[in-house]
């Protein structure tokens, strides 16, 4: 089932949540809808799923270029919204339950596919627990099997691991990934973890201000950022004002930390003096923040421990930083400064 | 040893002899203002022994009076009950202009006196209100008859299972019957099998503290009734007639019914309150989970 969302506005007061956006999901893709808080990327997946009005523009869902009125859709919460009186068992059981008499299934075949389903998300030995007695990710995993009870065309997530621990949200990153390999249903995610949608979507779309700013697969956005807010908001990044080759005025030069590369010695002349600030390592990573000599402001490099290893530096010490890679953009006076 | 110094200091409320005169004040107090009376309202209600006691209460006045109370106050509970839910969850799930003005508005019925009350109701619908006219036209009597009491009830008591369940209702918040709804449930069985288990303590908590309400009511059910014997007394204005009568040994008999029936009340609400603590002890885990 592919989605086709044309001009969706929505206002709450005088706040513009969704503005003019269209958009196309396609069948069986995996989307991520990604930006910041306040984005409008919740209100957006919230009126596909029915749960707010548009007030104005449409949403329509394809089958085979067939328009399809009765569509199911699964919904997963941030807070999982499980019922909280009701038993794992129940609660995945519900919505089979309340179909009507006409069309529903034998309590035998209700039973069976719900434990199929629990089976699937690993949870068959918690049928009879309330909610309460489990774990953040297992109550999200009974909210998944849930929502997939009713075999639905479009699967809806809103921030679906935003309340869980590091570990658990990327371990149930890697199995949400192979689920939708194995299940195919058009699945729509929102998140505001750049890593999240990196990781697991086929295609990202990016919002801000209620506004689509760029779409396509993760490699095409993190490697060509349409503007500075993408490139910003898609890692680290640092910053470098001024005039740049062209002689063009109030140019940005975007780097990110990985191609900015230090020597002890200068290598060639477009090499930036600066002192060692701060050194920390996470594993084979260390991080170096610096300050620039000249414009007095800081820069973060990332490079190798092998590397920092050789350079032999710490704290305090002159060195010159190459920038292996940067992206110009037009300085824009309405975008705040980013800063690191 | 300075530690055990510390605890030495007197902090206000530690000595003894604070402790034993705020304890003596309080249970003086409960003594005369809550369980004096309540000896009180039983050993006159017995004053003449079991048999006349029962003699009182089998009387067909207060037979007719037992009735009516219980006419108005299941009445008033069951109109309350739906109006308190329909209240609560328009002013819990929806934002619109005005709510702050319908969220005072619930609170009115306890904030006027009740006589006052009765005297609105006399004004509209009395033979000689506004609407009097309309209604005594097509014959019906609300005031100085049954419909006037269960109005005037119903409205003093409308507030209590609104007041109840908006704050529980706000704090649970939609989710879950967006999920219901979501999963293909109808409104109806949305509210069935998820609203109405969650909110099921605060709702009973309302009805019965309407129910209590409703049973002792007497400002406006005084104004409205008329006071004819056999046809439009309460149980409160039965014993008022009866103590007025100089029936002392009566009024006391019929207040014993009044009197038993708050007592169960108390019971049964500190059952609920075990019962519903019990309830949110096996969702700490939760709460304290989502609070991280």
């Amino acid at each position: 089932m592919s989605i086709l969302i044309e001009n969706l506005t929505k206002k709450f007061g005088t706040f513009t949540a969704v503005d003019q956006l269209s958009l196309t999901v396609n069948d069986g893709e995996l989307l991520a809808l990604l930006g910041p808080s306040g984005c409008g990327k919740t209100t957006l997946l919230r009126m596909i799923a029915g749960l707010e009005n548009p007030d104005q523009g449409t949403i329509k869902f394809h089958e085979n270029e067939n328009q399809v009125t009765e569509n199911r859709i699964g919904f997963v919460f941030q807070h999982y919204a499980l019922f909280r009186h009701m038993t794992v068992f129940e609660n995945v059981a519900f919505g089979l339950k309340v179909k009507p008499r006409s069309i529903r299934p034998s309590k035998e075949a209700i039973r069976s596919k719900v434990f199929d389903l629990l089976k699937m998300v690993q949870l068959d030995w918690a049928v009879n627990r309330l909610p309460s007695e489990l774990s953040g990710g297992q109550r999200q995993r009974v909210a998944l099997a849930r929502a997939l009870a009713i075999e639905p065309k479009v699967l809806l997530l809103d921030e679906p691991f935003g309340a869980l621990d590091a570990k658990v949200r990327k371990e149930l990153r890697r199995w949400l990934r192979h689920l939708h390999d194995e299940l195919k249903i058009t699945s729509v995610f929102v998140t505001h973890d750049q890593e999240e949608a990196l990781e697991v979507s086929d295609r990202i779309v990016i919002m801000n201000q209620g506004k689509i700013l760029q779409q396509g697969t993760p490699e095409e956005v993190y490697a060509h950022p349409a503007n500075p807010f993408v490139f910003n908001f898609l890692g680290n990044v640092n910053l470098f004002h001024g005039r740049i080759e062209n002689g063009e005025a109030n140019q940005v030069g975007f780097v990110r930390p990985h191609d900015i590369s230090i020597e002890v010695t200068p290598n060639g002349l477009d090499r930036f003096e600066a002192v060692v600030d701060r050194v920390f390592s996470i594993g084979n990573l260390t991080r170096v923040e610096l300050k620039l000599t000249e414009s007095g402001r800081f820069v973060d490099s990332e490079i190798s421990k092998e590397t920092f290893d050789k350079l032999q530096i710490k704290t305090g010490d002159k060195v010159f930083i190459k920038l292996n890679k940067i992206k110009v953009f037009q300085a824009d006076q309405n975008q705040p400064e980013y800063s690191i | 040893m300075s530690q055990h110094k510390t605890h030495k200091l007197n902090r206000p409320g530690e000595g003894k002899l604070t402790k034993f005169v705020l304890i003596s004040v309080a249970l003086v107090f409960l003594s005369v203002f809550l369980v004096l009376p309540l000896i009180t309202v039983f050993y006159q209600a017995f004053k003449f022994g079991i048999q006349p006691y029962l003699g009182y209460l089998s009387d067909p006045m207060t037979i007719s009076a037992i009735q009516i109370t219980l006419i108005s106050a299941t009445t008033a509970v069951i109109l309350n009950t739906i109006f308190g839910i329909a209240a609560a969850w328009l002013i819990s799930k929806f934002e619109f202009p005005g709510k702050k003005i319908i969220l005072t508005l619930i609170d009115l019925p306890l904030t006027i006196s009740p006589v006052i009350i009765g005297i609105i109701f006399v004004f509209l619908v009395g033979v000689h209100g506004y609407w009097g006219e309309f209604f005594a036209s097509r014959g019906i009597k609300i005031i100085f008859a049954v419909p006037g009491i269960v109005l005037a009830t119903t409205f003093v008591t409308f507030s209590f299972v609104a007041r109840e369940l908006i704050p529980h209702m706000q704090g649970q918040g939609n989710e879950e019957e967006e999920a219901a709804i979501l999963l293909g449930a109808s409104g109806f069985k949305t509210f069935f099998l998820i609203t109405l288990p969650k909110i099921k303590w605060s709702l009973l908590y309302g009805i019965i503290l309407c129910n209590a309400r409703a049973c002792g009511e007497f400002g406006a059910v005084s104004v409205v009734s008329g006071h004819i014997r056999g046809l439009t007394n309460t149980l409160s204005l039965h014993i008022e007639i009866l103590y007025n009568e100089y029936n002392i040994v009566a009024a006391f008999a019929v207040a014993s019914i009044l009197t038993v029936l708050a007592l169960i009340t108390l019971i049964v609400k500190k059952l609920m309150e075990y019962s519903e603590s019990r309830d949110l002890e096996a969702l700490e885990p939760a709460i304290a989970e989502v609070k991280a």
